[in-house]
Order: C-alpha cells, then sequence, then structure tokens
C-alpha cells in the first residue's frame, strides 16, 4: 500500500480563526437498529463509547461516534485502525441486518478555532450556532453555503467539519472566506 | 444659498475636515456628514435631473426615501450608480458624479424632454409607439433603448473588487428600527430575558426624535438615547447593529438585515456588505414614518425640500438650504422647522398653513417674529436650477390672486406616513387613519408566523402615533408584547415619559390650492424621480385605470428606485379623488422588499469568483490540471474533456486519445460514476423494483448492465450493477447521478416500501475509479504484479474480484464502455493518485495515453452505447432505444412497468434509435432535427426525428452519429435531411448503431 | 422562507435544507391497475387553498422523509410526521380541527 493522501494534504489558514484540514480520519457509516444490543456492543467494541441518542456526538480525539439519522450512525477510529475495526464491527453484526461500510476516503475533515470559529461556521450554514443553541457533545447536519455538512465543537472555540472528499476543495475556500481579516460578526 | 451654519450639526464634528469630488470639483465637508449635507453646504443644490425631463433636481430628503439625489459613487472596480446622497456617508476621498445629463448637470441636451413635457405624458410611449408597424424594430426601440435606465451602469469590463458574506442568526425578538421607539421596545423585551436584536438602517441611534425636541423623564431626548444604548450595550441578550436596514420581512419570521460595513470607510480589510439571515420568534417594526410633500407646482425646483429633512440638515449637520426660506405646511409640525430656522439666524419669511387655525407651535413660531399665513397655499414655484421666488395664493380656488414673494427655499409638509413595509411584506394589513390622513398597520390583520399568530408588531409612529410620549408608550407595549409572544415574561415597568408641545390637527391636503387649474396640475410632482405629476394620475383616471395597481403601471407612480416612499399616498389621495371614492377604497400599491436597493452582490454573499458554485474534484484533479485538461463540468463534478498537448488543438487531441486507446492503451479517471451499496434481505427484491431487469438473480461476482426508470416509465439512469455477497450488491450510476438515484432509493425504502430490509449506503467518493483500457490492457495490469490473475478465465467479460495489483488493494470490474479490452479497478481515494502514477509509470512501454470525456463518448458512440442525458432526455423510454432486453418480462413489477403499457408509450409512432452516417462523411450538427413531407400547422416543416449524439470518429475516418428516427429501425439505408443552423441541408442515411467491432469481439479476449 | 420541524433529528429545518416532494399519502397503483387509476396516481393532484399535507425531505440534513400538515393560504404548520404512514396520525388531526374546523382533505377531515 502506497502513503494515503487525504484532499487538501493538511492544508490550513489563519484568519478570524485557524482553518486547518485535519488530514485523513478513520470514519464508518453504521446503518442499523440503533436500540439492538449486538450493534450497540459492536461501537462499545469500536469506540469505547455507547450509542448517542439523537444529535448527540460522543468524540474524543480521532475516534467517537456520531448520531446522523434515525437508524444511522458515524463511528470514528484512526485511520490506520479502520479496516480492522470495519472487519470486528462486520463480523460482530453478521447475523443481524446492519450496513457498516469504510467512508475514511469519502470525506474531508476540517478544523476550525479560535474565538471566533462559530461566527465562521455561521456564515455558512443556516444553524444557530450561539452557545445557548449548540454545545460541545451535540452533532449537526447541515449544509455548508451549497454542500452538505456536518458538525461538532471539540470545545467551545473548536469546530470539526465533515464534508465529501471531492468538495473538500470548494469547502476549504468557502472557509477562508468566512474567515477573512476583518470579518469578525461580533455575536457570539 | 445652502450653506453651513457656524453652529449646530450634533452628528459632524469640525475638527475633522473631509475632502471630496462632485463632478470632479473638490469639496469639502466634516467627519459625520452626509454626501448631501456635505454638497448643500457647499451650496451645490441642484444634484441631478430627473429620468424622464431631465428637470434639474435637488435633494428633497434626508434619508432613505430621498428619490432626486441619487449619484454615481466611486471609480472603476467599485463605481456603483445610483446611490443615495443622503445616505451616503462622507468619507476623505470620496468620488461622486450626477446622472442622468448630456454633456453636463448644468447643461443638459435631454432638458428639451421639459420643454417637450406637455406632449409626454402619461401612456404617451404605449400610445405613440405603435404605428407604423416597422418602426418599432429600427427606430422606437432603439431610441427607447438609448433613454431608458437610470444613471450609467458600470464599464463592462470592471469587477467587483469587494467582497460580501451572509450570516445566520437566530433571536427571540428583532426590533427593526433604532428610534426612540426602536431602543425602548429593545429595552422593554430584553428586560424579560428574551434573546433581543436591534437594528438601525443609519449611522446614529435615536432617529429623528432628538432633532424633533421635547423631553424624555424630563431630559433631553439625547440624553435619553444615550442612556439607553449604553444600557443596552451592557446587556448581555441584545445585539445591536447600526449601518444595518431591516430590508425584508418574510414567512415564518424570516427576516433580511443589510449591513453596510465599510461603505464609509473604504480601504478598511474585510466584507463590504453582510446580509443578516435572521429567523426571529416576534419582529417589532418600529420605523418610524416618513414625511410627505405638498403637490403645488414647481414642487420640484432645487431648494423645495421636506420641512422634516431642512430640520435635519439644520440640526444634525449645521447646513442651511437657504437664507430666506418659506414654509407650507398641513400641519403643527413643520413649524418646528420654521421655529428652529429662525434660531438658527436663517430668515423665516412666512409659514404657509392651508389650515385656517393652527396649535401652540403656531403661536411659538409668531413670537419668534415669524409671520404665519393661515388659509393660504404656493401657487408656484418660480427658479429653474433653484428656487428664485414664489407666487402665493388662498389655499381655497383655483389659484389666482397671487402674491410673489423671493426667497431661495420652501420647506413642505403634507404630513406624515408611517413606514409601514415592514408590517407589509409578508401580508400585515392595513387601515385608513382619518385623522392622520395616513395608513397604519392594522392589528386585528398582522403577517401570519409558523403557528398561525402573528408575528409582527408595529411600533412607535410607524404604527401610527407621531407624538413623542404616545409613540414611547406604544413602542413600550410592542417590546413587552413581543418578548410576551416569544415566550418570555415580560416586566412591569412603566413607560418613559416624553413631553412635547400639543399640537392642533392636521388637514387632508393633496393639492396647493385646493382647486389647481390644469397649468398648475401640470408642474405638481407626485413621484419626483419617474417624472409623475398630478395631472398624469388624473388622465390615467380619466382613461379608465380604476384599479391602483395599473395607475401606477400606466403613470409609474411609485416605480422608481424610492419605490415611492415619499408620495404615493399623495398619488392614490389625487386618484381617489379623480375617481370620486374614499382613500381606503382605493387602497395601496403592494409594499415589496426590499426597503431600499440592496447590492445583489450581498444577496449572492460568498457566492461568487472560484465558490460561485461548487467544483466537485476526484483524487487526480491536480494531476489532470498539470497535464493539459480542458475541463468540461459534468454535474458539479470537472472530468476532463481531453488532454491537450502543447500544440495541439483539443479536436487534435482528442482524436489521438481515440486512435490510441482503440490501439494501445487509454486510461479514465471514472472516479466521478456512483457507486452505492444495497445491503439487506431484501435488497434483491428491492433492486428488482429499481431496475427494469432482473438484479435478483445475479451472482455473487459477477456484473450486469441496468436501466431504472421512473414511475412515468422514463429512463432516468443506467450503469453496471455487481453483486458483492448473499445480501449486499454495488450499483454504478451515471457522474450527474449518485446523489439523484441515492435520493430516489431512499425516497422508496422510505416513504413506500418502509417495511423492507434494506440499507443504502453512497460510497461513491470512497474510491478513485480508473477504466483501463485498449489491447494492453492487461499487460500493463500484469505487469505491475500483486498476484491477481486477470486472465479471461479468471476474470472473464461481465465480472468482478478483490485482489491486489502492484501495491494497491482493488476491486476489478471486468466491464467496457468502448468494446475494448477493459477493467475498471477501484482503489481508496486517497491512494487514487498514487494508483494513477503507477499505471502511466507501467504503461509507457504500452503506450498508455489518459482519456477524456469526450474521448469515452465517442469510443461509446461507435460501439452503439447509449448515453444518458444524450440519447435521453426526460421522454425516452428504453423501447424508443431498442433496449427490450433489458426490460424482465419475469418480474410482476417494476417502475415504469405499467407505464409502459399505456397508449402513448406502446404508440409505434415513437421516435426510435437509429445509427445515422452522412452522405459525405461529414459531421452532422449536434441537436439537428430530421424533416419530413410536408408542413404544420405553424407552416413549419414536419419533424421526424434528431440526432441525439454526433462525431468525428477518428478510427473510422467519418462522422458518425445516433438519432432518434420515426420508424427509424424500419428505414434502415434511407436518407434523410437534417437542416443545420448554419443554412446548410445535411443529408444522412439510416444505419445500424453499432458502428465499429459489431460482433463485440475486442472486448471479450 | 418555511421553517418545518424534522420529526426525525428534531430540528426546526428552514427550507434551504430541505426538499419539497409534493403530495402526501398517494397510493402507488402498478401493474393491473387501469389506465384511469394509474393516470391519477401519476398526474392528479390535490390542489387546495387550506389545509393540505405534502411530503418533505430533510435533504440538507438527517436525509430522512417526513410528511407536514400545513395551510397552503397562510403557510400555518400544523404539524409534522413520520413518513411510514398512509394518514396522517390521529393528534395532527386534532391539531388541524382545532385551527381549522370543519376541514376537509381528499376523504379526510
Amino acid at each position: 500500500m502506497s502513503e494515503p493522501i487525504s484532499a487538501l494534504n493538511h492544508a490550513s489558514y489563519d484568519g478570524i480563526a485557524r482553518i486547518e484540514e485535519c488530514g485523513l480520519q478513520g470514519m464508518i457509516t453504521l446503518r442499523g437498529d440503533l436500540s439492538d444490543k449486538v450493534l450497540a456492543k459492536a461501537v462499545k467494541d469500536a469506540t469505547g463509547q455507547a450509542v448517542p441518542g439523537q444529535r448527540a456526538a460522543f468524540v474524543d480525539g480521532d475516534t467517537g461516534v456520531c448520531w446522523m439519522s434515525t437508524d444511522e450512525l458515524l463511528v470514528l477510529v484512526p485511520y490506520a485502525e479502520v479496516e480492522a475495526k470495519l472487519a470486528a464491527m462486520t463480523n460482530a453484526l453478521g447475523g443481524t441486518h446492519a450496513l457498516a461500510v469504510n467512508v475514511s476516503d469519502a470525506r474531508a475533515v476540517f478544523r476550525i478555532s479560535g474565538a471566533h470559529a462559530r461566527e465562521v461556521l455561521g456564515k455558512l450554514a443556516p444553524v444557530d450556532l450561539s452557545a445557548e443553541a449548540f454545545q460541545p457533545g451535540q452533532i449537526r447536519r447541515s449544509r455548508l453555503a451549497q454542500v452538505a455538512g456536518a458538525f461538532w465543537l471539540d470545545d467551545e472555540q473548536t469546530l470539526r467539519v465533515v464534508c465529501f472528499r471531492s468538495a473538500a476543495d470548494y469547502v476549504f475556500k468557502l472557509l477562508k472566506i468566512a474567515a477573512q481579516p476583518g470579518s469578525e460578526v461580533g455575536v457570539y | 444659498m445652502s450653506t453651513r451654519l457656524a453652529k449646530q450639526g450634533r452628528l459632524i464634528d469640525r475638527t475633522k475636515q473631509v475632502t471630496f469630488t462632485f463632478n470632479g470639483t473638490s469639496m469639502q465637508g466634516y467627519q459625520g456628514d452626509t454626501l448631501a449635507s456635505a454638497l448643500l453646504a457647499n451650496d451645490q443644490m441642484m444634484m441631478g435631473r430627473s429620468f424622464k425631463y431631465h428637470r434639474p433636481r435637488g435633494v428633497v430628503a434626508s434619508g432613505a426615501e430621498e428619490p432626486n439625489a441619487l449619484v454615481g459613487l466611486g471609480q472603476g472596480n467599485r463605481f456603483e450608480p445610483n446611490q443615495r446622497a443622503t445616505t451616503t456617508e462622507l468619507f476623505n476621498g470620496l468620488t461622486s458624479v450626477s446622472q442622468n445629463h448630456w454633456p453636463n448637470l448644468e447643461f443638459d441636451i435631454g432638458a428639451v424632454n421639459t420643454a417637450l413635457a406637455r406632449f409626454l405624458p402619461a401612456g404617451f410611449y404605449y400610445k405613440t409607439f405603435i404605428h407604423p408597424k416597422p418602426f418599432w424594430k429600427h427606430v422606437y426601440e432603439p431610441f427607447i433603448r438609448q433613454s431608458a435606465g437610470l444613471g450609467k451602469a458600470p464599464d463592462k469590463d470592471s469587477r467587483d473588487a469587494d467582497t460580501y458574506e451572509h450570516f445566520y442568526h437566530f433571536t427571540d425578538v428583532l426590533v427593526i428600527g433604532g428610534g426612540v421607539a426602536g431602543l425602548q421596545a429593545a429595552k422593554a423585551a430584553a428586560q424579560s430575558g428574551a434573546k433581543v436584536m436591534l437594528i438601525e438602517q443609519t449611522a446614529h441611534w435615536g432617529g429623528r426624535a432628538p432633532v424633533d425636541g421635547g423631553t424624555i423623564d424630563g431630559a433631553p431626548v439625547d440624553k435619553f438615547v444615550e442612556q439607553l444604548v449604553s444600557e443596552l450595550e451592557t446587556m448581555g441578550n441584545v445585539t445591536l447593529r447600526n449601518r444595518c436596514m431591516g430590508a425584508g420581512v418574510y414567512d415564518h419570521g424570516y427576516v433580511l438585515g443589510y449591513e453596510r460595513l465599510t461603505d464609509h470607510t473604504p480601504g478598511v480589510q474585510g466584507p463590504r456588505h453582510r446580509l443578516w439571515r435572521i429567523r426571529a420568534k416576534q419582529v417589532v417594526t418600529a420605523t418610524g414614518a416618513i414625511e410627505r410633500p405638498l403637490s403645488f407646482a414647481g414642487n420640484d425646483v432645487p431648494g423645495v425640500m421636506l420641512a422634516s429633512a431642512m430640520r435635519d440638515y439644520v440640526v444634525n449637520w449645521g447646513v442651511t438650504p437657504g437664507e430666506r426660506v418659506i414654509v407650507a405646511t398641513n400641519n403643527d409640525d413643520a413649524y418646528r422647522t420654521a421655529i428652529t430656522l429662525k434660531q438658527a439666524g436663517v430668515d423665516v419669511l412666512r409659514v404657509v398653513d392651508a389650515r385656517d387655525s393652527a396649535g401652540p407651535l403656531a403661536e411659538e413660531a409668531r413670537q419668534l417674529g415669524i409671520r404665519v399665513d393661515p388659509g393660504k397655499a404656493i401657487a408656484k414655484v418660480k427658479g429653474g436650477k433653484r428656487v428664485k421666488k414664489v407666487a402665493l395664493c388662498n389655499q381655497e380656488g383655483i389659484g389666482g390672486a397671487r402674491e410673489e414673494v423671493e426667497c431661495d427655499a420652501v420647506a413642505m409638509s403634507g404630513g406624515w406616513s408611517p413606514v409601514v413595509h415592514m408590517w407589509s411584506h409578508c401580508g400585515g394589513k392595513l387601515i385608513w387613519d382619518e385623522a392622520n390622513a395616513h395608513f397604519r398597520p392594522d392589528p386585528e390583520r398582522p403577517p401570519l408566523g409558523a403557528n398561525g399568530e402573528g408575528f409582527v408588531i408595529a411600533a412607535g409612529s410607524s404604527n401610527g402615533p407621531l407624538a413623542l410620549g404616545e409613540v414611547l408608550a406604544d413602542a413600550d407595549a410592542a417590546g413587552k408584547a413581543a418578548a410576551k409572544a416569544a415566550g418570555c415574561k415580560a416586566k412591569r415597568t412603566k413607560a418613559p415619559l416624553g413631553e412635547t408641545t400639543a399640537e392642533a390637527p392636521m388637514a387632508a391636503v393633496w393639492l396647493m390650492p385646493a382647486n389647481a387649474d390644469i397649468q398648475l396640475r401640470m408642474k405638481s410632482w407626485l413621484d419626483f424621480q419617474n417624472d409623475v405629476k398630478v395631472s398624469d394620475v388624473q388622465l390615467a383616471a380619466r382613461e379608465g385605470y380604476e384599479s391602483v395597481e395599473h395607475t401606477k403601471r400606466y403613470t409609474t407612480l411609485g416605480m422608481a428606485t424610492d419605490q415611492g416612499k415619499l408620495s404615493n399616498i399623495n398619488g392614490l389621495a389625487i386618484l381617489a379623488d379623480a375617481l370620486d371614492k374614499d382613500i381606503p377604497k382605493v387602497g395601496t400599491t403592494t409594499f415589496r422588499p426590499p426597503y431600499t436597493p440592496i447590492s445583489l452582490a450581498s444577496i449572492g454573499g460568498e457566492a461568487r469568483g472560484e465558490v460561485f458554485q461548487p467544483i466537485r474534484q476526484t483524487p487526480m484533479h491536480n494531476w489532470h490540471d498539470q497535464n493539459g485538461a480542458d475541463w468540461e463540468p459534468v454535474g458539479h463534478w470537472r472530468r476532463t474533456y481531453a488532454y491537450v498537448r502543447p500544440g495541439e488543438s483539443v479536436h487534435d487531441a482528442v482524436n489521438r486519445e481515440v486512435k490510441n486507446t482503440r490501439e494501445n492503451l487509454g486510461l479514465l479517471d471514472a472516479s466521478t460514476l456512483g457507486k452505492l451499496i444495497v445491503k439487506g434481505p431484501d435488497a434483491g427484491k428491492f433492486l428488482d423494483m429499481m431496475y427494469t431487469n432482473m438484479m435478483s438473480t445475479l451472482k455473487v461476482g459477477k456484473c450486469r448492465y441496468g436501466l431504472m426508470c421512473s414511475e412515468n416509465g422514463f429512463l432516468i439512469d443506467d450503469g453496471v450493477v455487481a453483486r458483492i455477497d448473499e445480501d449486499t450488491w454495488l450499483c454504478h450510476t451515471t457522474t450527474g447521478g449518485a446523489e439523484r438515484i441515492h435520493g430516489h432509493m431512499e425516497e422508496w425504502l422510505q416513504t413506500e416500501w418502509w417495511d423492507w430490509k434494506v440499507y443504502v449506503a453512497n460510497v461513491t467518493e470512497q474510491y478513485a475509479q480508473v477504466a483501463v483500457v485498449g489491447p494492453n490492457a492487461r499487460k500493463v495490469l500484469e505487469k505491475l504484479g500483486g498476484g491477481m490473475d486477470l486472465s479471461k478465465e479468471a476474470l472473464p467479460f461481465m465480472e468482478w474480484r478483490d485482489g491486489q495489483i502492484g501495491d494497491f488493494d482493488c476491486r476489478v470490474y471486468r466491464i467496457s464502455f468502448s468494446g475494448e479490452l477493459s477493467y475498471e479497478i477501484a482503489v481508496p481515494a486517497s491512494q487514487g493518485q498514487a494508483f494513477w502514477d503507477a499505471l502511466m509509470e507501467a504503461g509507457r512501454e504500452f503506450g498508455v495515453m489518459p482519456y477524456g470525456t469526450e474521448c469515452l463518448h465517442i469510443l461509446r458512440a461507435e460501439k452503439g452505447f447509449i448515453m444518458i442525458g444524450d440519447e435521453t432526455d426526460g421522454t425516452v423510454i428504453p423501447q424508443d432505444l431498442g433496449l427490450h432486453w433489458a426490460l424482465s418480462k419475469k418480474k410482476e413489477d417494476y417502475l415504469g412497468k405499467r407505464a409502459h403499457l399505456r397508449s402513448h408509450m406502446a404508440d409505434p409512432e415513437r421516435w426510435k434509435l437509429v445509427g445515422l452516417e452522412t452522405v459525405d462523411g461529414s459531421v452532422l450538427p449536434d441537436g439537428a432535427y430530421a424533416v419530413g413531407e410536408g408542413i404544420n400547422a405553424n407552416g413549419q416543416r414536419n419533424m421526424i426525428g434528431r440526432v441525439t449524439s454526433t462525431y468525428y470518429s477518428a478510427n473510422l475516418g467519418k462522422g458518425i452519429a445516433m438519432g432518434l428516427i420515426k420508424h427509424g429501425p424500419d428505414r434502415m439505408g434511407e436518407i434523410v435531411e437534417f437542416p443545420g443552423t448554419d443554412g446548410k441541408t445535411y443529408k444522412a442515411k439510416i444505419v445500424d448503431p453499432i458502428f465499429y467491432d459489431k460482433d463485440g469481439e475486442k472486448q471479450n479476449v | 422562507m418555511l421553517i418545518l420541524n424534522c420529526p426525525y433529528c428534531g430540528v426546526d429545518a428552514e427550507e434551504t435544507e430541505l426538499a419539497a416532494g409534493g403530495e402526501a399519502h398517494l397510493k402507488r397503483f402498478g401493474p393491473g391497475s387501469s389506465d384511469d387509476e394509474f393516470h391519477d396516481y401519476l398526474f392528479m393532484r390535490e390542489n387546495p387553498k387550506g389545509v393540505h399535507f405534502e411530503r418533505w425531505r430533510h435533504a440538507n440534513g438527517c436525509g430522512k422523509w417526513f410528511h407536514a400538515a400545513r395551510c397552503t393560504q397562510t403557510l400555518e404548520v400544523f404539524g409534522t410526521y413520520s413518513a411510514q404512514t398512509s394518514e396522517p396520525p390521529q393528534a395532527i388531526k386534532d391539531a388541524i380541527s382545532a385551527r381549522r374546523p370543519g376541514w376537509t382533505w381528499r376523504d379526510l377531515s
């Protein structure tokens, strides 16, 4: 196997917030009955986390699990471990009706950090990103200008944003414009 | 003359001089000036010319309602026409030019129109430019185009140099308008704990109350405003924005705020405008009121101004528009202007009051030595480029027995109209207020929100009350009501006490004098920007335009960039009078957003330049870009059309790729093809419904080409399906189809067959997919090694295997869209570029060349393979394309099956797919129609088919094409005619659509 | 611009996150149906001024289809509910009755 390369190979930008492409992140789309115990155990074994409830995200670094829909989770594992974790998961789910697929290479991940991180995203997503409405531990799927995206807060000043790999260049350019110097909004 | 006063000017900083230019002349102003106040300070009374008659015009208002003082601002990439001088904050280096004149503002050829005004009444164009008919195209239209358009469009080569952005904001209560009413409403709402946003279009808080005077809780209004603003600034639940205009109120509490960030500080980093996309549970409109002009002859001469505006110029900017002023009014408020002017040392010659008696303010004016003339009117203002004198008469009567008074400015006041735009945008209704002669919001009929309850509350003078005390009480109540409606508990606090001099009732005076003769009415302006006069509206009424919306369009009343903010009501009143109806019966025209024009770029936001729309890139995108890719957009994807080498034309490159792929080895980046995983115990059953052919019987390890139809029976997609294991299939879609078909599958699973056990996942972008095509395809893969057996026996045509090629884990599909020996190989996207590099390197000795989409198209066309989007257009069914073999007869049901039984679908007259070969070997024009015998009802030749794909085939050395032709398959060998748009008629023979390797031997080696 | 609550992810989604899917509760007619039945299924739609039932998808969100009951005249939303049902639940019908007594839609009331 040759060295895998993420969509933008760790590109970064400093404006009113810092924008970084995070590199490769192991990701598994898991579809199934989220109340199923076998599925819960498979998730626990892969990530150490319980199955999240509606719009919850249990993420610690590059490991975790996010609620994507009533029958879909996004499982995060270190990139190097994704094939092994997927195989274990598929094996564990053998008897149940579920679908687990590796989507690590189908995505790009960005980090927006700094005091204005929420504002930068608030220019692109039609979502209430105020602290009253959005907190670490939650995930939101929405749009980033004209493409689909999902995001959560790692902490008060750090957002992680996931989009399709093919849109990585577009999203990075969007984030750079939204973080351009002098564009502080000053509401959060 | 208009001049700067020694004192006054609460908004200017006299220690900071600002230099700017107007029509190339350098002028001085102060920081805090608007362009309008600075021009007045420089005695630049005339600021432009009107649109239709090119009459000299000066500034008439002091705010957003200004119809006359429109200028071109900035230069080069930052030039913008039609900017209101009254809302343009002055800055060092500002450049402005006046509009609608040639060769210059002072001497304008177009002003001849004003002499012809009597021949250019409302409807002139409609009536005149009808006959003779040929004149329209060659005389009238060019003439009208020449004179159309307000201001000058920016140079066609200029590009907006600024950036713009959106911001999504969510609040409990949004207050629009930062006058005393808005400030008080915001405070009342915020005290409940509600999240409040307050936006104000100007740079200053407090609105016009500090100019109008009075006290609040015993203190001057300025003081009250200052305290209230600092109080709001300390409240964590309040967001304050000035220079941010409420542009429109829309369904479900959606409001657009237009923030002008750097218009007043050019050169500062950051976006120029920000469009706030606000969702508010409740909206309070505290948008104030706008003074109306009076209609008298010559009310458009530079120097005639709204009384309130004149007061603003004195108090806010220390500028007086004249030295000898006459005030004309139908209400008490205008006396404030007379008093203000007098106290500033300006000679107020008299107040002409259409009423017989006035209130205490008139008394105050008299005591200052101002002459007050009750029952009087202005018959006519004289002067061309500025006011010279005024002819006075009795208000009752036709305007005889005039007295002439020399003066240089006229202040007029026709009463006040609440700014009801924000209330009305989303359906709020109005009622007529007889006492104040204006329309105001009807609280019983507000705009309705998602819960069916009202979500807009009007506050302060935008709700009707005009006196300070009532305004504050109303605003306080509105703020509390909004907080309550937003789910918060309002605090029981007392509204501040506002006190001003009491006012006597106004009189509804729509024309001065009341029975002005036609000569006067023809010079009495209603719409200053579009040059609509009292006589025009009356003419419209006489000609039968009874509906206010029709009159508007016939006369263009209120259709200018100011949308009739100033005097639409005057026009309605004139119309009502002409129709002998009550004003409420005539009604208003519709208020539509935006409140004032906003920049188009702010609406676009970030979506311009390289992020105008998403451009999707494959993992090998940069390589293609560096290797001569001529790009083709396919959906949002960019695919390589051809790899053009130095010295080659695109056409040359395509021909080279076409020959090389058939003769040696070609590589295609096929990563964009959709890949959907469909898994579950019911997946086979589900795919049998999705595809017209049978997918449940496909064996593990094998591939099958499938067609998808909509429920209407029309082809929507195609692609190769591979069975991965017992309950898993991988479905390839077209490049543009991945998201659409994924959505299509989810739709049927979620909304029709929700009890079927199937999951779908879109893994399109997980893989980089490369088609390795040509006689040397196997050789290059075998050279790379990895241990996979790629022989005909181990991996036959239409099968797939997982394995390793070189260092790469991959899935290899033995499928072909070219008719050549072909492997489509999927590797993880993160290794796509490395895999491509390895293939290019290993393929060198086998004559490898990458090829683009045009080559792909030609190769498939040579083989007669259809392409979704070329051979199909949403009206084509599989039967039209000779794809009967892909329609399962065994299946009871699939999407489209029932539709194919409909009579039109089974009609033998449908156009059917054939190959087309020009008689002379040339290339048929794309999309050309085939013509048959006879003509249709429109006198056009009957059409019997069309070209769907057409190319030059370098392999065959001639043009080849496919098309849909009536009875086509039964007409093999016949010649059909295709008239081209180039005037030539192309002749082509109907042939079999497979031009190359009819038996398919090359792909099966 | 509408806001609808997605009953699957609980988000109050604005219209730019949503995709409209036309009239709700169509009964599918396939092979074996008459020409008239199939024609009506494909093309005939309610066009009410007032209470209406529609399909929406939270396209830029959780991806789920759902149903919405709303008034086409005032844009009042009576409620949103699961896509996995062939007619509106009683709670939705009650919510409509509370706001629009005497409403009817197809054979519902």
